[in-house]
């Protein structure tokens, strides 16, 4: 019993942090329809900004996860106005494909150039290390955090794309753009902020998530079959999806490791295929959000 | 014969003359091949940094020669592409000697090569024991897994543990690792509780902390490649309380290699490694070699193992061209470095004549906060270790 709930606490701390860095890919690819392999790469450079505010300038962890979300999503605006504004609707997707794998071999070229090859750490606040006590077992400090930030943001979405006029403007010109834009709704600027939001996503998850996927130049490269993974179980568009498709991948996959390490990956993996076949779309296609 | 043709013919003469001359002040290329870009890049860096402190120190020229290094780059391990470059060297730029090599694939792939060019080759890092056994011309000044993992079974032994649980990522210096660990520690009277193989692209490691946990085990072996997965298990290890239980955490020196450290940050506090180099080691030799490369690069963040495979190797070519007179002769090159002894920045070293791989002192050490940051501190130091590994283990 006491394995069990050991694996399950374990498996949703590892399931949330997959939900971080992946949800952010949820709405770029899911809700905006743009295969966008870029989203490590916002992920890793908000990483590395964190990196350096915590290390050489001295910034309170929480004032830098915040500092540095803004600060991607502000330099991913730009690349939004010139480069993937060109390549939005499903009729790119080869050119989406081509443009963000191009940019992420940029960013990793850039990285490497300027921080090194080296790991980098963002060292934890005193308050995230440690462990919290769940009764029969511990788990990190920081994993609880990134729980209660991941719940926050899955609700956080949900109530923004099912609760309030963006979320009904953004899904209208999902769906059909040229009758929203008839009707008025101004696509364009709609498309910008969701972008926003979706390298926001990835910032907060590279940030949080760089305790289980180090910094380094290919990071980009390294997990982003991760991330999609996730992505594609969950169904494309749904963040309820997202989630589920995260925990239970999370949990499968601990449960593997711990009882038959020498499989290696392979339940992960198994399970992916399981799901994709029962449900090719993924858990939650079709509904929205 | 007209003019022209006199001129070619006379030419062609002098020029075959001059190749097929003794070595007369010649030029001796060394055919580098190891990553100088992709994830790998620093371990190419440190070959070519140390090759140039040597330089720097030595001189560029034994007996008249020229020695001049010829680097190809190769990202990641692909064997194909290894076998590929060396003909290039050896065919295009008549390279006298093969050097460099940081993945054992790589290093297996151009056996037949050095075989048929009767060409020596210096491995710089590849750990397999099996690597040498492939040609009599492989000479190796790196270590293998074998080398640092008995001694260290030995010494946890002697430290009083009885129970043990090994860690390993699953793949060839893994198992090697997990073999010369299991079979000693054994030997000497311990208990291995289980054998955890982990899959190379693990992401997560609380399930694995949770077995180990569950074990039982008083201490851990662990070994994994250098770079994100060490830091993530080190991490996770610390994360999961196992540190606070009190579970010792013991493993070859790879997973606390110098250009980590900083990133491992105190997750790597208190780890005790067995290898053949420590940064810190406490010897006039090594501060010479140390302080060289920060004149030379500025920082001696990255100067590490793979800086001294490369050192040493490149003192070996030195050696052998000495021994030739600059002649290609590959066997007899090989022949006049074996049995030879020398003193290297790790400590003293001799090249074993069966195995081909250097026999050295293995240290024992503790990562602990040194003045400028972690270090890896010699706490004892177990002399003459061979490649226990060669031939299957003996």
């Amino acid at each position: 019993m006491q394995t069990v709930y050991g694996i399950v606490i374990d498996g949703i701390a590892y399931g949330m942090i997959l939900f971080i860095i992946s949800v952010g890919l949820s709405v770029t690819l899911g809700l905006m329809r743009v295969v966008n392999l870029a989203h490590g790469a916002f992920a890793m450079v908000a990483g590395y900004l964190a990196s350096y505010a915590v290390q050489a300038m001295g910034v309170p962890y929480l004032v830098a996860l915040l500092a540095v979300v803004a600060l991607t999503v502000a330099l991913a605006l730009p690349l939004e106005r010139l480069l993937y504004r060109r390549i939005y609707g499903s009729a790119n997707e080869l050119a989406q494909v081509l443009l963000t794998i191009g940019l992420t071999f940029v960013v990793v070229a850039s990285v490497n150039y300027i921080f090194g090859p080296t790991l980098k750490r963002i060292p934890l606040p005193e308050f995230l290390t440690g462990t919290v006590d769940l009764g029969p077992k511990e788990i990190p400090a920081h994993r609880a955090f990134v729980i209660v930030v991941g719940v926050a943001a899955l609700l956080g979405l949900w109530g923004l794309l099912e609760r309030t006029d963006f979320g009904i403007r953004l899904r209208a010109a999902v769906e059909n753009p040229e009758m929203a834009a008839a009707l008025g709704i101004r696509t364009e600027r709609l498309y910008a902020i969701t972008f926003g939001l979706g390298v926001g996503l990835a910032a907060l998850g590279g940030v949080l998530g760089a305790e289980l996927l180090p910094l380094e130049p290919y990071y980009a490269l390294r997990y982003i079959v991760l991330f999609l993974a996730v992505v594609a179980v969950g169904g494309a568009g749904s963040i309820f999806g997202s989630a589920a498709a995260a925990l239970s991948l999370g949990i499968i996959d601990t449960a593997g490791k711990y009882l038959y390490p020498s499989f290696g990956e392979f339940f992960f993996y198994a399970a992916i295929m399981i799901i994709l076949f029962r449900w090719p779309h993924g858990f939650f296609q079709g509904k929205s959000a | 014969m007209s003019p022209v043709l006199r001129t070619a013919l006379f030419g062609t003469a002098v020029g075959l003359a001059l190749m097929a001359g003794p070595a007369l002040a010649a030029t001796i290329k060394v055919g580098v091949i190891a990553p100088f870009s992709g994830p790998f890049a620093t371990a190419g860096q440190t070959f070519k940094q140390a090759i140039e402190v040597y330089q720097a120190q030595h001189g560029k020229t034994v007996g008249g020669d020229t020695i001049e290094f010829v680097f190809k780059d190769l990202d990641q391990a692909n064997p194909a592409q290894s076998k590929a470059l060396a003909q290039e060297l050896i065919v295009k730029e008549k390279v006298g000697y093969l050097a460099g090599f940081f993945f054992t694939p790589d290093a297996l792939a151009v056996a037949p090569l050095i075989d048929e060019a009767k060409i020596p080759c210096v491995i710089f890092n590849a750990a397999t024991s099996a690597i040498t056994e492939k040609s009599p011309l492989y000479v190796r000044t790196s270590f293998t897994l074998w080398q640092a993992s008995v001694p260290l079974a030995d010494y946890v032994h002697k430290q009083g543990v009885k129970k043990v649980i090994t860690a390993v990522s699953d793949y060839g210096p893994g198992i090697d690792g997990e073999t010369a660990f299991k079979t000693t520690f054994e030997k000497a009277g311990g208990q291995v509780v289980d054998t955890i193989r982990m899959p190379l692209k693990s992401t997560d490691f609380a399930p694995f902390m949770q077995r180990i946990k569950d074990s039982g085990a008083e201490a851990i072996y662990a070994f994994l490649p250098a770079g994100p997965t060490t830091l993530a298990f080190a991490k996770a290890f610390n994360d999961t309380g196992l540190k606070a239980a009190g579970i010792k955490f013991f493993g070859p020196g790879d997973i606390t290699q110098e250009p980590d450290l900083p990133a491992l940050g105190d997750a790597a506090l208190g780890i005790v490694t067995s290898f053949h180099y420590s940064q810190a080691h406490d010897s006039a030799m090594n501060k010479a070699f140390v302080a060289k490369h920060k004149e030379l690069f500025g920082s001696t963040q990255t100067v590490t193992f793979t800086s001294v495979g490369a050192y040493d190797g490149t003192h070996l070519i030195y050696k052998m061209v000495e021994a030739t007179g600059g002649k290609s002769d590959g066997a007899k090159a090989v022949d006049a470095i074996k049995n030879l002894s020398w003193e290297s920045p790790r400590g003293p070293l001799k090249l074993d004549p069966a195995s081909r791989t250097v026999i050295q002192t293995m240290y024992i050490r503790e990562t602990v906060r040194g003045a400028d940051g972690l270090i890896n501190k010699e706490i004892a130091a177990i002399p003459d270790q061979p490649d226990y590994g060669y031939k299957g283990g003996k």
